[in-house]
Parts: C-alpha cells; structure tokens; sequence
C-alpha cells in the first residue's frame, strides 16, 4: 500500500519504469486515451502518479473479504452491481436523490452510486445480499415485509430495507413518525409509502422481539 | 439535462492519510485537482460533465479533519465532520443549537451521513441553467440566463445581484455567519483564518467562485466562538418538498436579551443573494428594542429594502420578511426536520 502514501514535496524525481507503468494502471486511464498520458502539466508527468491509489483493492462486503479491481472513477453501486455480482442493490437516479442504491457502511446508510469505492477501503459494506443468516433465515425487516406485503414493483425495496436497517441501530424502537424520517432518504416511484411503513414498522417489532 | 447512466470520466485520484499532506497535494495540483469531500456536490458536476477534473483529491481518509473539540467555550468543528456528526453532538445542540438545527435540515439522512460541514459552505451554487452546462457570466461567459425575460427563476437572488442572479444554497451557512464563525484555511504550510461573513462572496467581487477560496487553498476547520453559546436562537428552512429540497429562504438568528430587551441580535438569511445575507440594520435596529409588534415590524421591512425580485422569484419578498420576523419573535418553527 506504500502507492497510497502522498508524495513528497515535488514529487519523487528517480521513476523507475516499474513505478511508471504502475502509476499508469493507477490512473486508470490507459485503455480510455493514450494521448492523456502525454499531455504536458504538472498531473501528466509521471511523478505525480505514483501518489495514486493501487487499482486492486480489498473489500469488505457482508462479511467476507473481496479482491476486486476498482476504478479510481467507480462509485460503490458500480463495483458492487458490476464487478462482485450483487445486483440487489438498485441504480434508480445516479443522483442522490432516490435511496434505491442504500447500503450500509460500517452500519450508517449511505447512497452507493454517490460514493467512491476506493473511499470505503478498510470498512464494512453490508448489502441486500448480507440481510439473511447464513442458513437462509429471513432478516427480521425481510420477514415483515413479507408478512405486510409491504411493495408493489419492490424496485426501491432494497434501499428502504437498509435505510431501515440502518436506522433501527440508532433507534431500535421509533415512532412511526421517526421511522418515516429514518427513512426519508427513499422514494418509492409507486407511492406505497402507508403500506411500506406498516412492513418496516412490523419488521422493527419483530427485530425487537428476537 | 439527461442523466448520463455510465462511469465518472477517468481521473487520477490520491487519497492523502494526514492533514499535511492534504495540503500539500492541494497546493501543489492546484486547479489541476478537485477536491472531494462527502463528493455530495462534487459527483453532480463530475457524472454530468459539466466540470471535468484530472485528478480528484479524496479527504475521506484524513482523520485529523473528523471530529468536534470544545476549546475555551467554544468549538472547533473539523472540515469533513459530517452533517449527522453536527447535528446530533451534544455540545452543537445544547450551546449552539441553530448550527445543529440547520445542519438536520439538509437534504436527507445519506446525504447528511456523508456530506461533511466543510463541503456544505463550499459548494456550488444551485442555478439550474449554471449546472447544465451553459456558458453563463459564473462560468465564464458574457450572459446571465436567468435573468432573461423567459427565464424560469423562481430559486434565483432578490438582493445583491450583480449579472450573476445565483443564490448560496447552503443551509449551514447562515447559522455559521450568526454565531461569529470563523474559517480556517490552509495553503501548504500557511494557515489564515476569515471571518464567516467574509467567507462567502458575492458576484461583484467574484463572479466565478461562492467563496474566498482559491485554488491551493484547503478548508480545514471551521472554529465556533463562545460568543452566542446559550443565546436564542431561531432556524427555518422554507423548501419544496421535506426533504431532500433546498432552501428556497432560509434564516438563522441569534439573540441576546436582558429585562426583555435585546442586548444584540444577529440575523441571516440565506437563498436570497450569492452569499448568506447578514442583516446588518435589522441587527441595529434590535439593539435595545423590546420584542413587541413594532420591533417585528421594522425589522421585517428593513430586511427587504432594496429587495428587487426579477420575473418568477417576488414570493420570496414577503417570505423573507416574514422569516425574518419570525427569527426576532422566536419560539417554535414552522419547519418539521
Ligand atoms: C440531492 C441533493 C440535495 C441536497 N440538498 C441540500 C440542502 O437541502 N441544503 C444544503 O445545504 N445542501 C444540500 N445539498 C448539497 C451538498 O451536497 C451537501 O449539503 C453537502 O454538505 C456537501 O458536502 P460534501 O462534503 O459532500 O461536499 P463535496 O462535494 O465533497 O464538496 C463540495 C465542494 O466544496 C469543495 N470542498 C469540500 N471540502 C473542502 C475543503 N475542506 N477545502 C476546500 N474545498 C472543499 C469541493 O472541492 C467541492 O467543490 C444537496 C445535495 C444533493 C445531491
Ligand atoms: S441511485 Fe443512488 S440515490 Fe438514486
Ligand atoms: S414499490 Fe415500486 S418503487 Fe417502491
């Protein structure tokens, strides 16, 4: 990880072609444009690259450990939908203004299409996916929901279960008043809202009483 | 603008592990490099392509700008403390609750779980036809869009336009001016300090920028003088929708009184001009008033002098009187967080 460490004052002035070829791969921009890579200014010099991130990083996702090659460019919902497969996790805006993308990064619900993967390095990611035990047993929100059929399409479902999730650990027991303001940060495009907060609110009983 | 559905375009991106280093990489890259925080702001122009970077910046992985420290009864609030980190510490709510009130009533809980306080007085301004990409006076160009006669301006200035008609759209900005805050900016290894009220600029001093930021500078502290801590204090938030919306006014007051009179008051509102509008008469005029019907009055008419709303934006006159009425009044607000 010694490519993370910021460069000194200047920049380092002996690049081997090793260092080269890595800040280059690190730039992430070796398919995209070639004559990038020549442009003249401070950034296009080599020696700026080697204070870049390294492109393979560890993941921390629902509880396992995964390698995965990251973009310096890539948001969070990208290399979680694209790259390791988890595709309950929905793009609805790209613009923080949906909550479809919601996961939890180190318990605290945050939109995956706003955060650069690279930025969550080291924490730990929880996705739709990570919900249920390991034998199949429903999360407690999963099993209200389906006991109050709260959804109709269920696009944005995934996101108001982690925003849910998410709350219910600061607030194990809220109002329905609170959990709609937890929940705030979701849209749901059918308008099921009086139904999704009965679900929700099911689930955070059931959540308590396990 | 349709919403592109595919990467950021490529950008080199360092991510600095202590404070120094930050700065140092700032100074070095830059116009070169932009600067991310909570990226709240930030992936909006950079997935629209309407500002282009080569290199990005990240702050995420700087501790030493995390966090809130109480400093001879005041508070030095780090750059990347989040919104939530803001809004729910008990030293911010108890002594100097307009800043948490303002802070809770951010666009919505993700967003406030990341956004950071640094990142919410140096964003952008909101002009739709500035954020689509047209080449209007603030970025560059010889024209303001907004202010055309088929302009849709219904968010835009009433006070202190100069061509630009932008507002600042940020809700912590005016609690911040009202308690005296102060700005800690770093530029490699030089640290100079703006008043808050200074912070923010308008379009007749810098029709390109929001702030007195230049490039190379990195906001690091944002430092909370013991002043106003334990005054009255008042916040509203008038907006759209009840969440996610930004503010199309808001004030923030901050008050002090002694046998009913007002000993000194500070008074701001925000949406209305380029920078959050420091109410320097109405602040006059309270020294000394009693809070009675008279007092409201004036102020709330001293408030909206010069006020000159262009085609779509006149509901904000009487808003942003009645607002400021309301802030010298005090007691419960109409806004739900
Ligand atoms: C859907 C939506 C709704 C929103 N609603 C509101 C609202 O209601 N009220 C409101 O006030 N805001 C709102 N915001 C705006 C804003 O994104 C957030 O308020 C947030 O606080 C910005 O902080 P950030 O750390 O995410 O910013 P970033 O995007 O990381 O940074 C914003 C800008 O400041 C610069 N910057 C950041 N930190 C520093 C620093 N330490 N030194 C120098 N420059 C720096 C960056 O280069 C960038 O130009 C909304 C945003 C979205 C996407
Ligand atoms: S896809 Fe992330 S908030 Fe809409
Ligand atoms: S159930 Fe269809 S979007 Fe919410």
């Amino acid at each position: 990880m010694h490519d993370n460490a910021p460069i000194p004052r200047g920049g380092p002035t002996n690049v081997t072609r090793r260092t080269f070829i890595k800040g280059v791969i690190a730039g992430g921009v070796v398919v995209s444009s070639t004559a990038y890579l020549f442009r003249n200014g401070p950034l296009s010099a080599q020696a700026a690259r080697a204070g870049t991130v390294e492109r393979l990083m560890t993941l921390e996702v629902n509880g396992q450990s995964r390698r995965v090659d990251v973009a310096p460019n890539e948001t969070l919902a990208n290399t979680l939908r694209y790259k390791l497969g988890l595709t309950g996790t929905k793009l609805g805006c790209d613009r923080a203004e949906c909550g479809a993308c919601t996961v939890l990064v180190d318990d605290v619900p945050r939109y995956a299409c706003s955060v650069l993967t690279h930025s969550v390095r080291g924490r730990r990611i929880q996705t739709v996916e990570g919900l249920a035990a390991a034998d199949g047993t429903l999360h407690p929100i999963q099993q209200g929901i389906i006991e109050e059929q709260g959804f109709q399409c269920a696009f944005c479902m995934s996101g108001f279960m982690m925003a849910t999730v998410g709350f219910l650990k600061k607030n194990p027991n809220p109002t329905r008043e609170e959990l709609a303001h937890g929940v705030s940060g979701n849209l749901c495009r059918c308008q099921d809202y009086d139904k999704i907060l009965t679900a929700l609110e099911r689930g955070a009983q059931l959540a308590r009483e396990a | 603008m349709a919403t592109i559905h595919d990467v950021i375009p490529p950008f080199q991106l360092f991510q600095p592990t202590t404070l120094d280093a930050a700065a140092d990489l700032v100074r070095e890259h830059g116009d070169e490099a932009w600067i991310m925080a909570g990226g709240m702001d930030s992936f909006d122009w950079l997935k629209d392509r309407t500002k282009r970077t080569e290199a990005v910046i990240d702050l995420s992985m700087v501790e030493e700008l995390r966090g809130i420290r109480e400093v001879e009864g005041g508070l030095e609030i780090g750059a990347m403390t989040t919104l939530t980190d803001v809004a729910e510490h008990p030293a911010v709510r108890d002594r100097f609750g307009v800043l948490a009130q303002a802070a809770a009533l951010v666009a919505s809980p993700q967003i406030r779980h990341q956004g950071t306080l640094g990142g919410n007085v140096s964003q952008d301004t909101r002009c739709a036809y500035y954020r689509r990409g047209w080449t209007c006076y603030r970025a560059g160009g010889n024209i303001c869009y907004a202010d055309t006669p088929t302009a849709i301006n219904r968010e835009h200035a009433i006070l202190g336009a100069s061509r630009c008609v932008a507002v600042s759209p940020s809700d912590t900005a005016p609690a911040l001016v009202a308690l005296d805050a102060q700005m800690v900016i770093r530029r490699g290894g030089q640290e100079r300090v703006v008043e808050a009220e200074d912070y923010f600029v308008g379009p007749s001093r810098d029709i390109r920028h929001m702030t007195v930021l230049e490039s190379g500078d990195l906001l690091t502290t944002i430092r909370i003088p013991a002043t106003w801590a334990g005054a009255r204090f008042y916040f509203e938030k008038v907006r759209d929708r009840e969440v996610w919306d930004f503010p199309l006014v808001n004030v923030a007051s901050a008050i002090r009184e002694n046998g009913g009179r007002i000993t000194e008051a500070r008074v701001v509102v925000g949406a209305v001009a380029a920078h959050p509008l420091r109410l320097h008469d109405v602040e006059e005029s309270l020294a000394g008033a009693m809070v009675n019907d008279e007092t409201l009055v004036r102020a709330g008419e001293l408030a909206i002098r010069g006020a000159r709303p262009l085609r779509y934006n006149a509901y904000k006159v009487p808003l942003m009187r009645n607002l400021v009425k309301r802030a010298v009044r005090g007691g419960p607000t109409g806004t739900t967080a």
